[in-house]
């Protein structure tokens, strides 16, 4: 499904990604770990599109297409989410309203007719219930006076709505207690299947308690310098990230 | 150079030809009102940049231009048809058709005059010499400092005229339509509108302006209003005229004990456009809302100049101002707030923000608050800026396309003002004017 072959970032002068290498088949779970500053969030930005990277070097394969070259909303209706580490608030905007415009350029691009009204509310109630998301709050403007958690547990009702073929979490479970992070964990592992994958960006071991993901890899300094099965997460847990950090500089120099 | 009464000879021949006009009238005491008006805007002129009030509002355009009042009420060939979509309240309004400054009665529906409640035309009004009209045309608008208003007043033969009496609450909007429509030569309308409210009462007005061709035209507009004891009015202006179009208008507001006052100015069209509007808080108690909304692209100079003058305690204003500046177009917001000695236990809040679409829009704005109570809370700030690109990625990133999100956004700075309007059916008009604006703004864009 994804396909990151030698990829390379960077933000004005900055090189921030220095050559990934990963490959995420369906049905799988990967999560990206790595001490702050190692680029995680920047490979997650660079595959939504965000336009502050530029990629200097590589290739990112989804789908057998060429992602870089991708508009975000293309990349969008091709079935790729980004759940946001720093949701934004957008006054004037109902978050229903914006849902459900997005939903129905996803659709048209699977061929499917758009949504009215009537039948957006239907899905709404559907996954609504699951995440615990009070219904008041998707009239309200996008993410407007939302609390950390709730701003979290929208990207999850979001993805639920969208139902991507690829979601990319960024770092969901900072600042989630742990109610919610189950919750937003529950959402996440609701859309497990055998056709779509998960990347996980995560500094912290916890949320893969929940969502437990089929490969770990560690990230440090713009590259992947260990990969392996969810046990690597706890190693790092237990062990912290100097240990992969020396092991880094160990294996470049 | 000319001297100033050659420079204006043009405008002093219509006004000979409106005084032979007016027969048996011309000896009134309106009349008199009119020659002094008259001598005032000789005196004043069209401003220039050197007048504080207009740097930022290059009207050179204006003075270069002979414009021409129509003295009579003409229909222009303009028929029912034409007029009903123009209308921007429901079917059930009461609705008043002016057509270069005169009142068309045929095109417009007005309930029959009873003695709590006159709605119809100023000319009429004074014709039969209607006491209130008497009493309060050209008591608070005044014609010393401004040659706009001097101007309207010389010329001013029509407009809206509106009283009601004590205890009334009219439910539906009376909506007021003004249409300029020119035979060719540039034409200047200046209708005249009076709103009279009493103690308790309750009520709608909505003026909307709309140009029926391209011609040159200068629309020159003065309303009053008085808001009695307790009342609460609901004033709001739809200005949407042509590419060639100069709206000048003038509200005087003045409110009495307890009374609220909102006002909505939305500003979608014309070539210059300017609004002068002055409430004056007169007693106790009294709130006052002012909202503006301008959407200016092209080469399109949108000026907004608002005072708010709390002369008594314990008054509350507020007033949000909000600009879209698209193309080479120019906006211009000045805010004066006055709180005089008198005025302890003020509430003044102030907020002007600006959204600048291309590089060559461009915004003057100053907040101007005089405060001369120690005992009061004012507060302005003003912004200026551009879409948040945070905002778009997100919501592109949900499939939304990039032309899309930056309407949906531009949209929303637009709306917490559109939402203020009361009436549903003139809200969900304004929508669409916005939207289809918008697009028309993008289109000229790419």
């Amino acid at each position: 499904m994804l396909a990151i072959n030698n990829l390379h970032a960077k933000v004005g002068d900055k090189e921030i990604l220095k050559g990934i290498n990963l490959s995420v088949n369906a049905g799988e779970v990967h999560a990206i770990m790595g001490p702050n500053g190692s680029g995680k969030s920047t490979l997650a930005g660079v595959l939504a599109g965000r336009e502050s990277y530029q990629v200097s070097k590589g290739e990112v394969l989804y789908k057998g297409k060429n992602l870089i070259e991708m508009a975000p909303e293309d990349r969008a209706r091709e079935g790729l989410f980004l759940a946001f580490q720093y949701p934004v608030e957008i006054p004037g905007v109902s978050n229903n309203y914006f849902l459900k415009a997005g939903l129905n350029e996803i659709r048209k691009a699977r061929g499917q007719d758009p949504l009215d009204a009537v039948e957006f509310l239907q899905l709404v109630k559907e996954k609504i219930n699951v995440l615990h998301i009070d219904q008041s709050l998707l009239n309200r403007p996008v993410n407007e006076g939302f609390s950390g958690g709730e701003k979290k547990r929208n990207e999850i009702f979001q993805m639920a709505v969208l139902e991507p073929t690829l979601a990319i979490l960024d770092e969901t479970d900072s600042g989630l207690d742990i109610d919610a992070l189950r919750i937003v964990a529950d959402g996440v592992n609701k859309l497990r299947s055998k056709d779509n994958a998960i990347l996980v960006v995560t500094h912290y071991q916890r949320l893969l308690n929940y969502i437990v993901p089929d490969f770990v890899h560690v990230l440090v300094n713009g590259r992947i310098v260990k990969s392996g099965g969810k046990e690597l997460a706890l190693e790092l847990e237990e062990r912290g990230y100097d240990w992969v950090t020396d092991l880094a500089e160990a294996v470049h120099n | 150079m000319p001297t100033t009464e050659k420079k204006y000879d043009w405008l002093l021949k219509n006004f000979d030809s409106l005084e032979k006009s007016l027969n048996g009238e011309s000896k009134s005491p309106i009349h008199a009102m009119r020659k002094h008006a008259l001598a005032r805007f000789v005196e004043l002129g069209f401003p220039t940049a050197h007048n504080e009030e207009w740097r930022f509002t290059n009207i050179t355009p204006i003075r270069n231009t002979q414009f021409h009042p129509t003295l009579h009420f003409a229909d222009e060939g303009i028929t029912k048809s034409r007029v009903e979509p123009l209308f921007v309240t429901d079917a059930k309004s009461i609705r008043l058709v002016f057509i270069n400054g005169h009142f068309a009665k045929n095109l417009s529906n007005t309930p029959p005059s009873i003695k709590q409640m006159k709605i119809g035309s100023l000319a009429s009004a004074l014709q039969s010499g209607d006491p209130t009209a008497n009493q309060y045309l050209a008591r608070y608008a005044s014609v010393e400092t401004s040659a706009f208003v001097a101007l309207n007043t010389a010329f001013m033969q029509d407009g809206a005229f509106v009283q009601i009496e004590d205890g009334i609450a009219l439910d539906d909007p009376i909506e007021c339509l003004y249409l300029t429509a020119s035979s060719g030569r540039p034409l200047i309308s200046n209708p005249r509108n009076l709103f009279v409210v009493g103690k308790n009462s309750r009520a709608t007005i909505v003026e909307s302006y709309v140009a029926l061709d391209e011609n040159a035209c200068l629309d020159n507009v003065v309303s009053e209003i008085i808001v009695g004891e307790n009342s609460v009015v609901e004033h709001d202006k739809l200005e949407m005229e042509g590419e060639n179009t100069y709206h000048v208008g003038t509200i005087q507001i003045h409110q009495m004990a307890g009374s609220n006052y909102t006002n909505n100015v939305i500003s979608l069209g014309g070539k210059i456009v300017r609004n002068n509007i002055t409430v004056v808080l007169a007693d106790q108690n009294a709130e006052s809302t002012l909202n503006g909304l301008s959407l200016g692209t092209g080469d399109q100079l949108i000026d907004s100049h608002t005072t708010i003058d709390h002369t008594m305690p314990n008054c509350t204003s507020h007033e949000l101002y909000k600009s879209i500046l698209d193309g080479r177009a120019k906006g211009v917001f000045n805010g004066k707030i006055f709180v005089r000695q008198d005025a302890q236990k003020t509430d003044a809040k102030q907020t002007n923000k600006t959204l600048l679409l291309s590089d060559d829009a461009t915004i003057n704005t100053k907040p101007q608050l005089e405060i001369f109570a120690d005992d009061v809370k004012c507060t302005h700030g003003a912004t200026v800026g551009q879409l948040d690109e945070e905002q778009v990625f997100y919501l592109r990133s949900r499939g939304i396309s990039e032309r899309s999100a930056r309407d949906i956004l531009t949209f929303a700075f637009a709306s917490d003002v559109v939402e203020r309007v009361h009436s549903d059916s003139l809200r969900e008009r304004l929508r669409q004017f916005i939207q289809h604006r918008l697009e028309e703004g993008r289109n000229t864009r790419i």
